[in-house]
């Protein structure tokens, strides 16, 4: 086992590169150029200034060299400064990850939480009418758009009934606040955002534990079991679950980048300091090393995430083993 | 839009009036504004996004600013002497200004804040004006002497760029100096805190050299989006915002918003313009392009994009500055007059296609604007329908900004461009009209080219005495309006709501936030600690 990963482990080296050299090339073929952006159209500001800036910021240089110089400082895990402050790209990427981790592995814990038990009741009455609702309801809310069901959730809670902060993560007084009513703060704060971004999330889920489990009550080993005359909990709980849930490891593995990304869309409504802004405007921006870094991190998790679910499912699933 | 208002200069046209009694300000409380996007940097030289010059400017000073009536005025510097050949100006500069770390305020600074400035190394933008110094001399601690290579009228008002203290910054490296994150400077507010994304708070300066502002704590929040923000002036939890047209007309037109805000309408200092790209010969004839003036109705596209909240724009200077000329009336819309003189340009319905041709070709062009901006797409629109009236076929093309300047305005491909320009307090204009200026990234990019405009601007440039510029830029003005190298189409009005316990705000022409440091809250009515 320990052997099968190092190897795995090894592989994704090679891959890492070609990603990264990959979008290199793309992001740097693309029209538009970094530093021109914070500087354009603005008539005190002359063709010869952004000439200087450029040289400063090594963008003269080929492409390629470009490229390796790269390569060399971040095999020294030298991602290198933002353009747009001049920042280690590190240090702002870390700023913004407590916030946008905390807010993902909440609405990731609550997704599953309701998600979970809700499939399994929906594909236990299947073609009832709760299985009906449900399925409306999850569609409905797959369809929604964020934004819409963010303005709208905001107008009630925070206009109309006063119970939660509008935006933000902290008061204004935060600072003056004890322990307790800082957590009480943060909390009603985050709760708006957290319910947001698990109810986009709970209905993908929702569906898929539903599907997974009417295929594994459908399996011969369950009738099996009937026949045997096993309660029926234990065959719903013990005998068709834990094979229904063998596809949703692959899920929490796909989820590992999921986490580190933000969305732009409710971190501007609920002016969260997240990741998902901090690419957006890098990319706005060309902001070169900001973007690079970012793909190097969602790619490793990504690649990292795989491999834990093939791990995972080796260990869990006992039709699956490998070789040695 | 500009989401945050307070220290944008800007015009007062209209609101309510202030009678207040006279009574002594009381100090304390804060006020919250919102803005959209957060600082980049707190080195006022470096910085080019309007966020972060709007921090800095409470932080930092200039020895020169501009006063509520929209004149240069001492700011670091008391007086200034400028040589009868306008080659040398010497400041004098306030003694007992301190930087809010304790150290004195000296010649010293502002000598270190210039050579920053011309160093190649710092990657700041605005070297521009400094090259033009010959020499730059300390005569003695609050005594500058800085001579000029010619004489360059706008050479007094570059220098309310913000001084920045060498005392601290003497042996750092700019680029990435911990100073934009923590800056020290000599301004109203001290720098208290900045979460990025979250919020920048300042707090009063109490030493402050004319005198410690009334309003105790400044806090700036970054919320990105525009509904969000409306939302938070529905719980009073912002203060003070820009807000947009419909927000201004009305939503904001309820009995809660005219019980807790107050708004203002302001012209803001900038223009909306179509461009036409002169070495296009479609555009090469001056009649052709007062046609199109005279097919499209501006007050329209005020009515419909603005609700009616702007006004005509008729050339490239400020209304109400000396520059502006009353006597520049805009072109009536006129159909009939525009057909007329299409034809006299040879443009004619010659296949009965209900569009024009010429020598066989279809009269189309296409308008180019930038993403992102709803108001510049929808004033795209109408002009397209407004020329196809007479026969002109138009495209809109809306291109993400980053591409749209380096692959279309930088390279000149394109037929006409909807954009904006700001309008400085200093009417100057040479970088956009001067036929010098047509080369690759430079700014005259419709390639226009005129003898006489040439000369006034140059002109303008050399010679300080305020008659003559003032003749030099209203013929200016003239000559533009009647050659018609843009389609100047509006002026719109800055719009902003601020919460109605502040007092002591003195509309003027050059906007409210230019005496914030008299801004105050009565005890009673205190919100914030």
């Amino acid at each position: 086992m320990i052997k099968f990963i190092m190897r795995r482990l090894f592989g994704l080296v090679p891959m890492l590169f070609g990603i990264t050299l990959i979008s290199f090339m793309v992001i740097k073929l693309a029209p538009g150029k970094p530093v021109m952006l914070q500087y354009s159209l603005n008539p005190k500001i002359s063709l010869e200034e952004i000439k200087r800036l450029e040289k400063i910021e090594g963008f003269d240089k080929p492409l390629y060299a470009q490229y390796l110089n790269w390569l060399s400082n971040i095999s020294r895990f030298n991602f290198g400064r933002s353009i747009a402050d001049g920042r280690f790209v590190t240090q702002k990427i870390a700023e913004r990850l407590p916030v946008t981790l905390t807010i993902n592995i909440l609405s990731l814990f609550l997704i599953f939480l309701i998600a979970l038990p809700w499939g399994i009741r929906s594909a236990l009455r299947q073609g009832s009418l709760f299985d009906k609702i449900s399925t409306l309801v999850t569609f409905l809310l797959f369809a929604a758009p964020t934004f819409w069901l963010a303005l709208l959730l905001m107008q009630l809670f925070c206009i109309q009934l006063g119970w939660l902060p509008i935006s933000g993560i902290t008061s204004l007084d935060f600072e003056h606040l004890n322990l307790w009513q800082k957590f009480l703060d943060l909390g009603r704060h985050l709760f708006l955002p957290v319910l947001v971004s698990a109810l986009a999330g709970f209905a993908g889920i929702c569906r898929y534990m539903r599907s997974n489990m009417i295929e594994a009550l459908r399996q011969p080993y369950i009738y099996t079991a009937r026949a045997k005359g096993l309660p029926e909990n234990r065959i719903i709980y013990k005998h068709a679950l834990r094979n229904a849930l063998l596809p949703i490891i692959t899920i929490l593995g796909l989820s590992l980048p999921g986490l580190l990304g933000g969305s732009i869309i409710f971190e501007s409504i609920f002016a969260i300091p997240g990741i998902g802004r901090l690419f957006y405007e890098a990319a706005m921006m060309r902001d070169m090393n900001l973007i690079m870094a970012e793909i190097v991190l969602v790619a490793v998790l990504t690649m990292l995430g795989n491999l834990i679910a093939d791990v995972l499912y080796a260990y869990v699933d006992p039709r699956i083993r490998y070789k040695k | 839009m500009v989401a945050s208002f307070v220290f944008l200069p800007c015009f007062f046209i209209s609101s309510m009036l202030f009678a207040g009694d006279i009574t002594t300000p009381d100090y304390g409380d804060a006020i919250v504004s919102a803005s959209i996007a957060d600082a980049r940097t707190l080195v006022p030289i470096l910085a080019s996004d309007s966020a972060s010059s709007e921090i800095c400017s409470m932080i930092f000073n200039g020895l020169v600013k501009y006063d509520k009536d929209i004149n240069l005025t001492g700011d670091l510097a008391q007086s200034w002497e400028i040589s009868n050949d306008g080659l040398v100006i010497i400041f004098h500069l306030r003694k007992n200004v301190r930087w809010h770390d304790g150290a004195p305020f000296t010649a010293q600074d502002v000598e270190f804040t210039y050579k920053k400035l011309i160093d190649p190394n710092v990657k700041t933008p605005y070297g521009g004006d400094f090259e033009r110094v010959k020499s730059f001399e300390i005569i003695d601690d609050y005594t500058i002497k800085v001579t000029y290579k010619e004489p360059f009228v706008p050479a007094l008002s570059s220098w309310a760029m913000s001084v920045i203290p060498k005392h601290l910054l003497e042996k750092e490296d700019l680029n990435t100096t911990k100073f934009s994150r923590h800056p020290i400077g000599t301004g109203p507010y001290k720098f208290k805190s900045w979460k990025t994304q979250e919020k920048i708070e300042l707090e009063a300066n109490p030493d402050y050299f004319e005198h410690k502002p009334y309003i105790g704590r400044y806090i700036s929040r970054i919320i990105p989006d525009e509904s969000t923000i409306f939302l938070e002036l529905q719980t009073q939890g912002i203060d003070s915002s820009g807000i947009s047209p419909l927000q201004y007309t009305r939503q904001t037109d309820t009995p809660f918003f005219k019980k807790h805000y107050r708004k203002f309408r302001l012209p803001s200092f900038s223009y909306l313009y179509l461009g036409y790209n002169l070495r296009d010969a479609k555009f090469s004839d001056k009649r052709v392009r007062q046609a199109l003036n005279y097919a499209v109705d501006k007050n329209e596209i005020i009515k419909i994009v603005l609700l009616g909240l702007g006004e005509v724009a008729t050339g490239p200077y400020l209304p109400g500055t000396f520059a502006y000329n009353e006597k520049v009336l805009p072109a009536s819309f006129n159909p009939d007059k525009a057909r007329k003189l299409l034809n006299e340009a040879g443009w004619k319905d010659e296949n009965n296609d209900g569009w024009l041709e010429k020598d066989g070709k279809k009269f189309e062009f296409t308008i180019l604007t930038n993403q992102g901006n709803e108001e510049r797409l929808k004033v795209a629109q109408i002009i397209q329908r407004r020329l196809k009236e007479i026969g002109v076929k138009v495209n809109v093309r809306v291109v993400e900004w980053s591409v749209f300047l380096t692959e279309f305005i930088e390279k000149r491909k394109f037929e006409t461009v909807l954009l904006g320009w700001s309008l400085p307090r200093e009417p100057d204009n040479y970088d956009i009209w001067h036929s010098s200026k047509t080369n690759e990234g430079q700014f005259n990019f419709i390639g226009y080219k005129n003898e006489e405009i040439d000369d006034l601007l140059t002109q303008g440039r050399r010679i300080f005495d305020p008659e003559k510029r003032k003749a030099f830029y209203q013929r200016a003005h003239e000559i533009l309006y009647d050659e018609q190298p843009y389609m100047f189409i509006y002026v719109p009005d800055g719009l902003s709501i601020l919460h109605n316990r502040f007092e002591g705000i003195k509309p003027a022409p050059i906007g409210i936030g230019y005496n914030f440091i008299d801004w105050w809250v009565p005890k009673a009515k205190q919100k914030y600690k």
